[in-house]
């Protein structure tokens, strides 16, 4: 038995060394605030390299409020944790990032630690932008450094203890934060390694589309599975996908590109914003983005292309009788809806045929109700798709009865449980989204249309 | 055979239930402020307020008005004794060819109902889904802040108010 010296001293060693090993992952030191760089100090091939690559990271969605300057924070992002606020990262010396060095920009994007040496909280998805380049970082930095400057002092987060201490984040990127999520597969080409840099780095599609885990982190194990934002569901984008067509690289391209598909139907919610600031980058890029992606669908089964068929069958020739247990529902669709969806007026103009809705036949109606409730905003100044919301005109009863014909007729799923619950919760985060997303800046449209009657 | 109540007035309306609000309104009772634009509740100008909410009525079937309240704008005033939006419409001389105002002035009115004073931004953000070819935007703008102040001196009439709520003059 050691003498009771010998087990202090050994207790006071591992406290010491667990202290050393706590401080080594919880410190990180500041890196020294530099004067804000001038504009003109930017190379402007940089600056417009940065430009389009902001905007495959989709920056301005989170990082703008609705009627807020653009990059100046303050957009609520509400997690089953609390609701973190976004930062300013306009190069406002005092509240933005303008004493930022590019060193200190670098190390944000690589390991979510701010210049103060602060750990960032994983909505910045920096688990993803991990696999950024340096040279795209640059880029980044350029492009936001020339923005204009806004004083705009970040928002308090709204986080219980001990989530609202910093350094439990050391924790969490310790468990997971992961260095080589994405490697180059020599087996396939240049374009589909672009697009998979990509989507797994820079676009981080796997923030929404992926599962999360009981601390927040993306299931690796269910990648592209399925996931949530701001009370919508996103899709599975994978195997598991619960598109009545099957997706391939055109249609990805098509809709990444111009926002809709005429057998997918028009990118609404948090989407509609990605496939906007998707319609201002090199068409190349989003061509990648598709290929990818694709391969991440995988070829469908015969199954999934017969009930493709089927579907575009039934499009043509619409049933005659109406199922007597949706009676309402069925009444309300045929004078609400169906002089839009149900007319063959082409997209984005005319509404898709709802057997082509994806909405319909996803695991839950979360996102069909929003979309009844609120409809699809039209772009100012833009022409875009646009549908009206039905949130003053009907009762979460009516909806809910809508809704269960809706999947009836026109999903081979069966049928949801909880739809008026979900209607009632859709009224109320809906109501948050729409006053504080800052919504598409651009027509999720084809923009060779733009011109044309 | 259905009850449709609109203006503070029991209607029975012989229609399918499936039948826009809009056509009840214009073919049936013969209140014709409220426009066939698109018929696609694009346009907005057949909005009119149901229970305090602004509508679209061309994409609003009947079956959804089931002991609701309609008010279009017939209920808000008359020519001899218009409503505050109305005065305040005409006194800016807010209509051009005026196809659209109904329906703005409908949208309007629900608004300052809930919110008596917005601002400009708000006014903006409310009357989004009105189209107007004419382009008098500036002019609905101070119209709305117009009747905003009409409404705040109380010269609403207390039989108008008692309409645009629902209950009974």
């Amino acid at each position: 038995m050691p003498k009771p010296r010998t087990t202090a001293g050994i207790i006071a060693a591992l406290l010491i060394g667990g202290a050393v090993a706590v401080f080594a992952v919880v410190w990180r030191p500041a890196i020294s605030a530099t004067e804000p760089p001038a504009p003109q100090s930017f190379d402007a091939n940089l600056v417009k390299r940065g430009r389009d690559l902001a905007a495959i990271g989709n920056c301005n969605d989170c990082h703008t409020v609705r009627g807020g300057k653009a990059f100046a924070g303050g957009l609520p992002v509400p997690t089953p944790f609390g609701t973190i606020y976004s930062s300013n990262i306009t190069p406002d010396p005092e509240t933005g990032i303008g004493r930022w060095s590019e060193a200190a920009f670098l190390r944000a994007m690589r390991s979510g630690v701010d210049r103060a040496g602060r750990h960032l909280y994983p909505t910045f998805p920096y688990d993803h932008f991990i696999n950024v380049s340096d040279e795209d970082d640059r880029a980044l930095y350029a492009f936001l450094m020339t923005r204009p400057a806004v004083h705009a002092p970040a928002h308090a987060n709204d986080l219980a203890f001990p989530l609202n201490q910093r350094f439990v984040v050391a924790g969490w990127k310790l468990l997971f934060l992961r260095h080589g999520t994405y490697q180059q597969d020599a087996a396939q080409g240049a374009e589909w390694n672009r697009g998979a840099y990509l989507v797994e780095g820079l676009a981080h599609c796997g923030a929404c589309h992926t599962p999360r885990n009981a601390l927040g982190a993306e299931r690796a194990s269910a990648s592209f599975s399925g996931g949530d934002v701001d009370n919508w569901h996103a899709y599975a984008i994978n195997a598991r996908s619960p598109a009545p067509v099957p997706w391939d690289t055109d249609a990805l391209f098509r809709y990444l590109r111009q926002g809709w598909h005429p057998d997918h139907g028009v990118a609404r919610g948090p989407m509609a914003e990605v496939v906007s600031n998707l319609s201002s980058v090199p068409e190349s890029d989003v061509h990648a983005i598709a290929a990818y992606m694709a391969s991440v669908f995988g070829p469908p089964t015969q199954d999934h292309l017969r009930q493709a068929s089927d579907v575009r069958a039934q499009i043509k020739s619409p049933p005659l009788e109406l199922s007597p247990t949706h009676a309402a529902g069925a009444s309300i669709y045929s004078a609400a809806c169906a002089s839009c969806h149900e007319t063959g007026r082409p997209l984005p103009y005319g509404g898709v045929n709802l057997g082509l809705s994806t909405a319909l036949s996803a695991p839950d109606p979360r996102n069909a109700a929003n979309i009844v409730l609120s409809g699809i905003r039209p772009v100012e100044g833009e022409r875009s798709p646009i549908m009206p919301g039905f949130a003053s005109s009907m009762t979460d009863q009516q909806v809910a009865a809508l809704l269960d014909y809706l999947r009836s007729r026109f999903s081979n799923q069966p049928p949801w449980n909880g739809v008026e619950k979900a209607v009632q919760d859709a009224r109320l985060t809906q109501t948050v989204f729409v006053q504080t997303s800052a919504g598409p800046q651009n027509a999720p449209a084809d923009p060779t249309q733009r011109d044309k009657p | 055979m259905m009850t449709l109540k609109v203006n503070g007035h029991d209607h029975q309306i012989d229609a399918d239930p499936d039948t826009p609000l809009l056509y009840v309104l214009r073919d049936d009772i013969k209140l014709n402020a409220a426009k066939f634009g698109c018929g696609l509740g694009q346009c907005g100008a057949c909005t009119v307020i149901v229970d305090g909410k602004a509508v679209l009525s061309c994409v609003t079937p009947l079956l959804l008005l089931e002991g609701k309240q309609v008010t279009t704008l017939e209920g808000l005033g008359t020519i001899d004794a218009p409503a505050p939006i109305q005065r305040a419409f005409m006194e800016e001389q807010a209509a051009q060819c005026g196809y659209c105002i109904a329906g703005m002035m409908m949208r309007a009115q629900a608004l300052l109902q809930k919110n008596p004073k917005p601002t400009d931004a708000q006014i903006r953000a409310e009357l989004e889904p009105h189209l107007c070819r004419c382009g008098t935007h500036m002019r609905i703008l101070r119209a709305v802040h117009r009747a905003a102040r009409l409404m705040d001196t109380a010269e609403l009439s207390s039989t108008t108010q008692a309409i645009v709520h629902g209950s009974a003059p």
